[in-house]
């Protein structure tokens, strides 16, 4: 089982799309059945990776992998390789459950040609996994534009007034950036070739004389950089990073609520996961640069700031929490650039959080809009006295949204923002600005919809939450909690991963000696132990 | 060691029942809601006594001195293996690590046992005034986690976690604030206090990372120990940077200039939670909080005069505007922030125990003052305007005599506590540094006359003078439930006895409040010995006191307290239907400025916030914001839109160019072009007999013309003719041309219709 678990995973949606081309189109029950089960299950198959990989956290390297380079056409050395770090494994838990989460959402939202519905977003689902399991360039490339076919057709076919501008818009943007990241590739594989004699798209290969190419006097630096920059370009556009964002608002505003909660909890993912995967260990000497990095320091700051304030201004709720991405994600590709455990561990960490709290952002808004068919912040108020179950859940998503402590999104924030500081003060001091103008648009917003007295008689009549909704929260709460008051757990999967990227990129960064000093047993007796005495002896 | 060792006990049980509530309460009775609501702050009072005491005896014990008790429960923040790490200034790694850890050490005790004291006083009452209002379950509920964020910021051994509660008694201040969330100003004050907090957290977090940066870790006692061990400079520029980082978060929570204008609107919320939260608490945690950091502030003698002063021009500051309140509850928070800017002024000149110690007296008083409106305005059918009161004291007896004790000692009449601990702080900032805060001193001297003025006022205007009321607000003027009264009345006596624990030595006391503290301020590490109890006797600072010039500061500050009374009572006794304020009689724009609150909150729209425009243009935050949302629209998604409109132009000029010249000119051209060399040619060949027979008939003509000589003419008229039939097919060709493109452009526009 453990060989294959991760093929298992991957085409478990993959499994249920083909069945579902065989159900009549007209027997919408059986297609929801069919399609929630197949979500369901493909949650369900993903959980026993979770002890499978606690008992190995710790260990070195790919774990689950599967198949072995170049196997599957060997001629041009393109593998079907998979296998999973602590990084891949969180990420690949998030999309999962988030799933599931929004193929049960669509249940009454999708009434419209409702086979090809789920049939592409289980399709999705198994592109969305592959990119976070492959270890082969080209079929890591292969998920990651065939991710984009159904994700184009869920914005354009069932999404709202200005779909086609806003899909092909997605479309475009995103081809554009993988372009680039394809020509790059490419100049890696013969470089590859020309180092060892072997063609291979192979990962690990590459990773292996990747960065070697910015001290090759026959390249150097400006190859280097701009190998980077291809890079850069296809994640930033993911990401998105200021100022390649502003497909997101469009995609996000005219997509369904479901497509919505799977853009922003998981494809954006893709971006900052490339960086982590591809960018750094592939150039790390590019990233160090001085110049590099303070722009791409400066970009995420940027994005903190700007896209908060200009979520500030909203009018469409939707729109408003799109803006709130490019504020997180900011965050996210801040802590990628600082460079050092704590940023980066932050940075996955908040990539989760990010899956968490802003899916439920979107199912929140979906919720409403399902109920009055409008997302104008101006159409509603009072909300809470009609639907008290749903502004309270809606409370606590916020709350962890805007980073409150015991909640995930704090402990994401609270370790992006100590490892930018460690870095460079001013860096930190712009970002934490982030923290405040978060809760200002997002308090600001619970007032206008759910404060007050219902002014509009359209709102009078608002069912609270039916137990399916409820359902769909609930396993978003639990997981805010959880991440808020227990993270350690978290950081345990992410140690190994992110000290690997340290010993790649700053192998004489002074933490490196550190952490192989102490062994985890030695602290689990020092916090199991009795009330401790101040230790009396000096300091370090 | 029942209590030490389950010391998470406490700040758990309130989190149960504000879980019970926030989960269940909808479907309890409100008999259950109040048992268990109720019921677990009792409980977590208790064990707070047990904690305290058991930590009295623990710390007693030779081989623990004086020292702080710990219990770690769980690794909360970081991997806890050792492994994650990140760099300190000094470019050594440290641990990226906070634990879910407790502290109790006498700091922590004081405000232990006061937070859960007052606390549960404060539950007790709300249930005799919240017994007629929905929403009754949401309101403990929030009020029990109150409790436990507040527990958990006074228990936490560690920055990060005291951060926990810091913002979590944020959270509940802001859901208490809008608890009437029907009314917008309610909601619009929440907000208010939750973003200026953030700001003040903001820098707390900046400055908690810069002692994790210098200090390797975001313990406590890690911190203290390594501070106080002399590595350190007096004055060190990184460790000026984070104390001030720490104050500016203690201004926003402690509402000190300039982050103090939430406090005042905070008032909207049910003032039972004014009385907990935003007078005798929350409020109190930035000067816990820079008490806690003592170590840190010692080291920075910059920051410690900057607290210092913005203490004292907050408390003047604040004091001028309660001067001229016509609010009740305005006037007490105002109040509270000139209180509060006396402890920060303590804290600023050093004086950490004495700072502590008005935090103590003033939680009794305070919130007894706020549960007294709160009576009065329960009385009143919910009138909080002054103006309309009067001659209360003879319908409500216990509201009257409790506020009066309280009002006693707030002005610092001997001997109720406020006079203790208020007097400590002036002869504090009168002596310290060789009297280099005597300017301090006299601010704090007239604060303290305008805090016996407007506290006298607010109880002559609300008890006295003539009734204001309309007659059915009369009517239904009563005494409230024993529920509430009887809070008032513990409340009243702490008010006298509190201060009697900090006696100094020259009224004959020992100051056990400071004594008891002296482990955690003591300005060296503590290395104290079992053997040697003597050390907690007599030091340098007690000779101090027995200067003369103590007495006379003493006696000043009574006096002027007491002319502060004799003012109000001159001034107000009298108060009927549609007095007149004296200043506002005598000095109208003084008056309007006081009465406006300085246009402060004005300013702040104008600069901050941009809710208002400054002529036309919007500035603060939302005037960026706008900004940046155009700057969006139309310069970034312009581009990407711009881009996709260059595209599409392109490929229509490709697509004009491809018809009109490469198809048209290059490929069609030549076409057209030998089309129309072939006709000459067809003329010949056109398999027409006439033709044939016409052509041999020109031919005739022609030879029979050349014969003549008339060839030329014949030329000119054939060649005419020819060119006339030329030139009507290739009209022709055109025109069945243009017209098939025009069909099919109409069948093109009819198919996209």
């Amino acid at each position: 089982m453990q060989n294959h678990i991760l093929s298992i995973i991957l085409f478990t949606p993959l499994a249920g799309a083909t069945l579902l081309l065989f159900v009549p189109k007209e027997s919408k029950h059986a297609i929801r059945w069919i399609a929630n089960l197949f979500a369901l299950a493909g949650l369900l198959v993903s959980l026993p990776l979770v002890p499978w990989f606690w008992q190995q956290r710790f260990t070195a390297g790919f774990k689950f992998v599967e198949g072995t380079a170049n196997n599957w056409i060997p001629s041009i050395g393109a593998g079907y390789v998979l296998g999973i770090d602590g990084i891949s494994f969180l990420l690949i838990m998030l999309t999962t459950l988030l799933g599931w989460i929004s193929i049960l959402s669509s249940w009454t939202a999708i009434e419209d040609r409702i086979k090809e519905y789920y049939v592409w977003f289980l399709v999705l689902q198994t592109g969305m996994l592959g990119v976070f399991m492959a270890l082969d360039f080209f079929l890591f490339f292969v998920f990651w534009e065939a991710m984009l076919v159904p994700m184009y057709l869920l914005i354009g076919i069932w999404g709202g007034p200005r779909k086609l501008y806003a899909a092909i818009k997605f479309f475009l943007y995103t081809l554009l950036g993988s372009v680039a990241m394809l020509l790059a590739v490419l100049f890696l594989y013969f470089y590859n070739f020309h180092q060892t004699g072997q063609y291979t798209f192979s990962i690990p290969a590459l990773y292996q004389t990747a960065p070697k190419i910015f001290h090759d006097p026959a390249y150097g630096v400006e190859y280097a950089m701009l190998l980077f920059f291809a890079f850069f370009l296809a994640f930033a556009i993911k990401v998105p990073m200021f100022p390649f964002h502003t497909w997101l608002p469009d995609a996000h505003v005219e997509a369904p609520t479901a497509g919505s909660v799977i853009l922003a909890g998981v494809l954006l993912k893709m971006g900052t996961y490339g960086f982590i995967r591809f960018s750094l260990p592939f150039f790390p000497d590019v990233v160090m640069h001085p110049k590099v990095r303070s722009w791409m320091i400066a970009l995420s700051i940027v994005a903190i700031i700007y896209g908060a304030l200009v979520s500030l201004m909203q009018k469409d709720m939707k729109k408003l929490v799109a803006y709130s991405s490019v504020s997180h994600l900011g965050f996210c590709t801040l802590g990628i650039f600082a460079l050092n455990p704590a940023g980066l561990s932050g940075s996955v960490l908040q990539q989760i959080n990010h899956g968490i709290s802003t899916g439920a952002l979107f199912l929140i808004v979906g919720i409403l809009y399902e109920r009055r068919h409008t997302r104008e912040i101006a159409e509603y108020g009072g909300i809470s006295n009609v639907m008290p179950l749903y502004a309270t859940i809606t409370m606590i998503m916020f709350l962890s949204s805007m980073g409150l402590p015991l909640l995930n999104g704090f402990v994401g924030e609270f370790t992006i923002l100590q490892g930018t500081f460690m870095e460079n003060r001013t860096w930190a001091a712009l970002a934490v600005l982030g923290v405040v103008l978060a809760a200002a648009y997002l308090l600001w917003l619970y007032q206008r919809v759910f404060f007050g007295t219902v002014t509009n008689p359209k709102n009078e009549k608002l069912l609270d939450l039916s137990a399916r909704e409820v359902l769909t929260f609930v396993p978003l709460i639990v997981m805010a909690l959880w991440i808020g008051l227990y993270p350690k757990p978290f950081f345990q999967i992410l140690e190994q991963p992110v000290n690997q990227l340290m010993a790649t990129v700053r192998p004489n960064y002074p933490g490196a000696s550190l952490a192989h000093a102490s062994t985890p047993a030695a602290s689990a007796a020092r916090t199991g132990g009795q009330a401790t005495m101040i230790p009396a002896k000096g300091s370090n | 060691m029942f209590f030490l060792d389950h010391i998470w006990l406490i700040p758990l049980l309130p989190a149960l029942g504000a879980a019970i509530m926030l989960l269940f309460g909808r479907k309890l009775e409100k008999s259950a809601v109040s048992a268990i609501s109720v019921g677990v702050v009792v409980v977590a009072f208790l064990s707070a006594a047990g904690v305290v005491i058991e930590y009295s005896a623990w710390a007693a014990s030779p081989e623990h001195f004086h020292q702080p008790f710990e219990k770690i429960v769980y690794s909360w923040l970081g991997s806890d293996t050792g492994h994650l790490t990140y760099v300190t200034k000094d470019g050594t790694a440290a641990r990226f690590q906070a634990d879910a850890g407790f502290l109790i050490d006498p700091l922590s005790s004081i405000w232990l046992l006061f937070v859960t004291g007052v606390g549960m006083l404060i539950h007790i009452y709300s249930m005799g005034y919240m017994a007629h209002e929905g929403g009754y379950y949401r309101f403990f509920g929030y009020l029990n986690l109150f409790m436990f964020s507040m527990l958990t910021l006074i228990l936490g051994n560690n920055y990060a976690l005291l951060f926990v509660g810091w913002e979590g008694v944020g959270l509940c201040s802001y859901l208490l604030i809008g608890f009437y969330f029907h009314r917008k100003s309610a909601t619009d004050a929440a907000n208010k206090a939750f973003i200026v907090n953030r700001i003040g957290d903001a820098a707390f977090l900046l400055g908690m990372y810069t002692l994790a940066w210098y200090f390797r870790s975001l313990r406590f006692t890690e911190i203290t120990q390594l501070a106080r061990s002399g590595q350190f400079q007096i004055g060190d520029p990184v460790l000026t940077a984070a104390a001030l980082l720490l104050f500016v978060g203690a201004c926003g929570k402690s509402a000190q200039l300039p982050l103090y204008v939430w406090l005042p609107d905070a008032m909207e919320g049910p003032t039972p939670v004014s009385a907990l939260i935003h007078a005798a608490t929350m409020v109190t945690a930035g000067v816990y909080m820079v008490a806690r950091s003592n170590a840190v502030f010692i080291l920075a003698p910059t920051a410690m005069k900057t607290v210092a002063l913005v203490g004292a021009l907050t408390a003047i500051f604040a004091a001028s505007i309660g001067l001229v309140q016509n609010d009740i509850k305005r006037v007490l928070a105002y109040s509270t922030v000139s209180q509060l800017g006396y402890m920060f002024l303590a804290l600023g000149v050093g004086a950490f125990a004495a700072g502590v110690f008005h935090v103590f007296t003033h939680a009794f008083f305070k919130a007894l003052l706020f549960l007294g409106a709160g009576s009065v305005i329960h009385a009143m059918s919910g009138e909080q305007d002054m103006r309309h009161m009067g001659d209360l004291h003879r319908r409500t007896p216990i509201t009257h005599w409790t506020m009066f004790i309280a009002t006693l000692a707030i002005a610092g009449i001997f001997p109720f506590a406020g006079f203790f601990s208020k007097d400590e702080i002036l002869w504090q900032a009168w002596s310290s540094e060789g009297g280099a805060y005597r300017l301090l001193w006299l601010i704090g001297v007239v604060t303290a006359f305008m805090t016996a003025f407007y506290m006298f006022r607010l109880m002559f205007l609300t008890f006295h003078g003539t009734p204001r009321m309309s007659p059915e607000v009369e009517h239904h003027i009563h005494e409230s439930p024993r529920s509430m009264t009887m809070p008032l009345a513990i409340l009243a006596a702490c008010s006298i006895f509190a201060g009697w624990l900090g006696v100094p030595h020259s009224l004959g006391g020992s100051n056990r409040f400071e004594n008891f503290l002296r482990p955690v301020f003591a300005k060296e590490a503590l290395v104290f010995h079992a053997e040697e109890p003597g050390q907690f006797a007599a030091g340098k600072k007690e000779e101090q006191h027995t200067d003369p010039t103590e007495y006379t500061l003493m006696a000043l500050s009574l006096g002027l307290a007491v002319a502060g009374w004799g003012l109000a009572w001159k001034l107000y006794r009298g108060a009927a239907q549609g007095y007149i304020e004296p200043l506002a009689a005598k000095i109208p724009p003084l008056y309007r400025t006081l009465l406006n609150k300085f246009y402060v909150d004005e300013a702040y729209d104008y600069l901050f916030t941009g809710r208002r425009k400054l002529g036309r243009v919007r500035l603060g935050v939302l005037g960026l914001g706008n900004a940046s949302s155009w700057f969006d629209s139309r310069i970034v998604d312009g581009t990407v839109n711009g881009a996709g409109w260059m595209a599409r132009a392109f490929a229509k000029i490709s697509i004009w160019s491809d018809r009109w010249i490469i198809d048209g000119l290059l490929v069609n051209g030549p076409a057209i072009f030998a089309r129309m060399l072939s006709y000459p040619m067809k003329l010949l060949q056109w398999g027409l007999v006439q033709w044939y027979a016409l052509i041999m008939v020109l031919g005739l003509l022609g030879f029979t013309a050349a014969e003549m000589g008339l060839l030329m003419w014949f030329g000119w008229i054939v060649g005419g003719a020819l060119a006339a039939v030329l030139g009507y097919f290739v009209a022709r060709l055109i025109a069945r041309r243009v017209h098939a493109s025009r069909a099919r452009k109409t069948i093109v526009a009819g198919a996209a219709d």
